[in-house]
């Protein structure tokens, strides 16, 4: 033991095994790639469209860097130990997805369509506002246990979410589905994409202060544990509340995200494997009761069963007042083009898909330009981005935390598993959208104040623990000498 | 609470999973098949991608293509005398596909062959767009001219050119004819020029290939085929031998006589007589001498009986295989269930014509890069040897006499030998049919080589029955293309 300087180095080297390095600069790093990127295919569209570099260049990159900037500064400021890869990944998807929007506007065939509006500009100052609302989220929930006081807040917030384009006047029918309300003046939303965080904030609150009673007071029966009568009652809400979406918004994707959302969130909350046994078998239940009088739902199933049937009879213009849609196959047809690399950038002809070639189906894009290589990555990054959410709700101190990190992240992986997979003919098509990479400003907005959440639970859960106050009787035991 | 957050770490880790053997499934497993599907629009949005290839002749193409008005393909193909080169070409088009040398050289034309994989490889990476080869065609522009003429002037009908010394074939013409150009886009305007030159709304069948796909009894030019298998067979080793033949002559086991047209000398004929004023008794009879297996193998060398590729297909001619006697003498002189293609009557002279020979038939002389290297080159090929070179001759000299003093005397060209033989063959229940007005022919020039063989059909609508006959209508068409053939060679 030696002098007094010494011994302060020796303080914070102990202190440091529970702090942990912010990682701010890995994240700018990161996030230089994640604009960099973006500026690169959008050069790459431009180039293969029309031979020259595009105009809006200049515009795109800066306006990329900036948000991007903008963005990491305030997680510096406001949240310096959250997780350094979710704002870099959902950067670089925002900024792709920006980029191959931009190209099916390109799209002479999609031109043709008769309610064609350029939906990249929109799409960017969707963005923006998106950021907008994640610097929102950073700046004014300084934490987020504070969202606990709202729980049954936020569960009035989603069921008026839900039930709004149900209005009459307020909603609209848009290709099958009514999850849409038109704002006069300010364009469509899609208010389930809201709901989707307002429930996770529901579902972990009501959780955290029912889970011991959820948990303990059961019967076995066969080598499970039944909840009690009085305890379902919550799961049974849920469940028709998402079976009423599915039947009066005819929106099969959103009712399974909320089911699903809420049996992890049960699962985690109650560590009882019964609870998924008994989720599963209503959501079967469910789905196959709503299905077999909702046509709507029969369509879709028959277009995945069989897509090359559905597109001849879309070809063929039956009428027997179902809605045939060739897109199932199309999208089918642009994977299988695309092959193992792809076209390249604006040389594939995914505009063929028509209608919703930028929104639901834009994955088909990515599939045919950029190939099996490019799907995957894609498909990794959302990966990555959903289980760095599970690692803050792995790392976060308060159940609360937890839960609310793993729902958002649980909400996340099936809404990509359930748009991906219904693209790619894994399961039946959905009306739900790649979140960050589809054209649609609910969606991207929506996303980014969930990625904010969870930087907020991230930092929240690695900033280090206050230093202990200084004891008074450490310089007494110091100057001890032989 | 961290043990099921490992769980549903791990299920996400499944949901993504998932995908990603999904999309390896369609992405990778599928991928060819999906890529390569019929439905799938992007075949032919590739095919009409880039500029097509060219089909040429006498080293000027007869195809082009121009920048379509189409949202999605980008190029449409479009004829130079279309008319008149489509029974070659075939059409290429963007609503109904692809037929003939269009459709079997499509890898060429496109660009897509696997032989040009590694140039298409080399131009995506120096950033050079696809392009198409071209296919060189053995055709003569003035003989196709010259049989496309002949034969608009007539009605229904189609020449066909050989160079009997090696099989290249040189004109190949087809009238009625469709241009290929009115509906080679997908616009509707194309959909209504295609439906016109359907069989449904032009009973004409412009889009019928005479020249390949259509089979004619041959009539009285099959006479050479049933004199080569007597000569063949040693029936007869001259041509100037007496036959045994009486006049009248019943068909063998029936009361039915077998008549000949007019009065002529046909009692006892030599061959060479018979040939020249076309006697249905004696070749009738030789035939039954023959016999029915002789005839038929003898015909078969000739090609009879198969389909042909040149490399567009052919279809086969037909030399009844089962018949009694009296049904052997009538097929003997073309009739019963006799019918022949014009190139397999051609094939017939032109195995005459060299001497015994038959080269197989091509009309693809080579196939050619962007670059103009070649990727394939047709080597002319023997078929068969219909019969011996002494025969040849003797066969040879028969037609001449034909051409000399015979019925086909309207073939004469001055300076040049010509051999050939006229046909006029009802048809139809009970003869009722306008019938089919035949010539086949080869020209011999001075030393000895022999540059073209010719057949040609013609059912003239308008011509009263009496005046159609081979030599008449059919021979003079042969002449000019022969003319255009050895002009073209000079």
């Amino acid at each position: 033991m030696s002098s007094t300087t010494n011994s302060s180095q020796h303080h914070t080297s102990t202190i440091g095994a529970i702090g942990t390095p912010s990682r701010r600069n890995t994240e700018l790093g990161l996030l230089v790639f994640a604009v960099v990127i973006p500026v690169f295919a959008y050069v790459n569209v431009g180039l293969a469209i029309n031979d020259k570099i595009p105009a809006g260049l200049l515009s795109y990159g800066i306006g990329l860097g900036v948000i991007a900037a903008i963005g990491h500064l305030v997680v510096r400021k406001f949240a310096p130990y959250a997780d350094p890869l979710l704002l870099p990944l959902a950067t670089l998807l925002n900024g792709v997805g920006l980029v191959v929007i931009w190209r099916l506007d390109q799209s002479k065939k999609l031109q043709l369509l008769p309610n064609y509006v350029e939906a990249a500009p929109r799409q960017l100052l969707n963005s923006a506002l998106g950021v907008a609302l994640f610097i929102a989220v950073l700046i004014f929930l300084k934490d987020h246990r504070i969202l606990q006081r709202y729980t049954y807040i936020s569960m009035a917030g989603a069921v008026v979410l839900l039930i709004l384009p149900l209005v009459p006047g307020l909603g609209f029918d848009n290709f099958g589905a009514k999850i849409w309300i038109r704002i006069p003046g300010l364009g469509s939303l899609q208010p389930g994409e809201f709901a989707k965080i307002a429930l996770a904030v529901f579902f972990a609150g009501y959780l955290m202060v029912k889970r011991d009673a959820l948990a303990l007071a059961s019967r076995r029966f066969m080598g499970l544990y039944l909840p009690r009568g009085r305890d379902l009652g919550p799961i049974i809400v849920v469940w028709i509340l998402s079976i009423l979406i599915l039947v009066f918004e005819t929106d099969l994707g959103t009712s399974l995200l909320f089911f699903g959302m809420f049996i992890i969130m049960l699962y985690v909350a109650t560590e009882r494997t019964s609870w998924i046994v008994f989720g599963l078998l209503m959501s079967a239940v469910g789905a196959v009761g709503v299905a077999s009088f909702e046509s709507h739902i029969q369509t879709r199933v028959q277009a995945w069963l069989n897509p090359l049937h559905e597109y001849k009879l879309s070809q063929s213009g039956v009428h027997d007042g179902i809605l045939h849609s060739e897109q199932a196959m199309q999208a089918l047809w642009a994977f299988g083009s695309g092959g193992t690399l792809g076209t390249g950038l604006g040389q594939g002809n995914s505009d063929l898909i028509g209608f919703a070639a930028n929104s639901d189906f834009i994955l088909a894009t990515f599939g045919e330009e950029l190939g099996l290589a490019g799907v995957m990555a894609i498909l990794l990054i959302y990966g990555l981005i959903v289980e760095r959410g599970i690692r803050t709700a792995l790392a976060a101190r308060d159940p609360f935390g937890k839960l609310l990190a793993v729902g958002l992240s649980g909400a996340f992986a099936i809404q990509v598993f359930v748009v991906a997979g219904g693209v790619m003919g894994l399961i039946p098509l959905t009306g739900m959208t790649m979140p960050f990479l589809a054209s649609g400003g609910s969606s991207v907005m929506a996303n980014w104040a969930l990625i904010a959440i969870l930087l907020r639970i991230s930092d929240t859960a690695r900033r280090p623990a206050p230093a202990p106050a200084p004891s008074p009787d450490a310089e007494m035991t110091q100057v001890v000498r032989p | 609470m961290n043990k099921p957050l490992r769980r549903i770490a791990i299920f996400c880790g499944l949901l993504v999973l998932a995908l990603l053997v999904r999309d390896n499934w369609i992405q990778y497993v599928q991928a060819s098949a999906l890529k390569d599907d019929k439905l799938n629009r992007r075949v032919a949005i590739e095919r009409y991608a880039t500029p097509r290839g060219d089909i040429i002749v006498d080293g000027k193409s007869i195809t082009g293509s121009v920048k379509s008005a189409s949202s999605d393909y980008e190029y449409k193909r479009t004829y130079k005398d279309g008319p008149m080169w489509s029974p070659v070409t075939g059409f290429a088009s963007q609503a109904f596909g692809a037929t003939q040398l269009e459709s079997i050289d499509d890898g060429i034309l496109t660009g897509n062959d696997d032989r040009l994989f590694f140039r298409n490889t080399l131009d995506m990476i120096t950033g050079k767009k696809k392009q198409g080869g071209n296919v060189i065609t053995t055709l003569n522009a003035a003989a196709q001219k010259a049989a496309y003429d002949g034969l608009k002037g007539r009605g229904k009908g189609a020449v066909v050119a050989i160079d009997p010394s090696t099989g290249a074939i040189l004109a190949l013409a087809s009238f009625p004819s469709y241009d290929p150009s009115a509906f080679a886009g997908n616009s509707n305007k194309d959909t209504k020029a295609w439906l016109k030159v359907q069989k449904a709304q032009d009973p004409n069948e412009p889009m019928l290939n005479r020249a390949l796909r259509d089979i004619y009894p041959p009539g009285s030019t099959f006479k050479v085929v049933t004199a080569a298998a007597a000569l063949e067979n040693g029936l007869y080793t001259s041509a100037d031998e007496k036959t045994d033949s009486p006049l009248p002559y019943n068909l063998p086991d029936t009361t039915t006589p077998l008549k000949n047209e007019g009065t002529i000398p046909c009692k006892n004929a030599t061959m060479r007589v018979a040939l020249q004023f076309s006697c249905n008794t004696v070749f009738g009879k030789i035939g039954v001498d023959v016999g029915k297996e002789k005839m038929l193998e003898e015909a078969k060398k000739f090609g009879f009986n198969s389909e042909q590729f040149i490399p567009v297909r052919s279809n086969a001619s037909n030399f009844p295989e089962k018949m009694d006697r009296p049904q052997t003498a009538l097929s003997s002189i073309g009739q019963f269930e006799t019918a022949a293609t014009p190139l397999q009557m051609a094939m017939v002279a032109s195995a005459i014509a060299n001497d015994g020979k038959l080269m197989k038939p091509y009309m693809v002389d080579k196939l050619q890069a962007p670059n103009v290297d070649v990727l394939e080159q047709t080597e002319p090929e023997e078929m068969s040897q219909p019969l011996s070179s002494k025969n040849a001759q003797i066969l040879q000299s028969m037609m001449e006499t034909v051409v000399k003093d015979g019925t086909g005397k309207k073939a004469q060209i001055s300076g040049v030998t010509v051999g050939g033989k006229t046909g006029t063959a009802q048809h139809g229940v009970d003869n009722s049919e306008k019938p089919y007005a035949w010539f086949i022919s080869y020209a011999k020039l001075p030393d000895g080589s022999s540059p073209v063989a010719v057949a040609v059909v013609v059912q003239d609508e308008d011509a009263t029955r009496d005046s159609i006959s081979g030599g008449g209508l059919a021979a003079p068409i042969a002449k000019s293309v022969m003319e255009a053939v050895i002009k073209s060679k000079q």
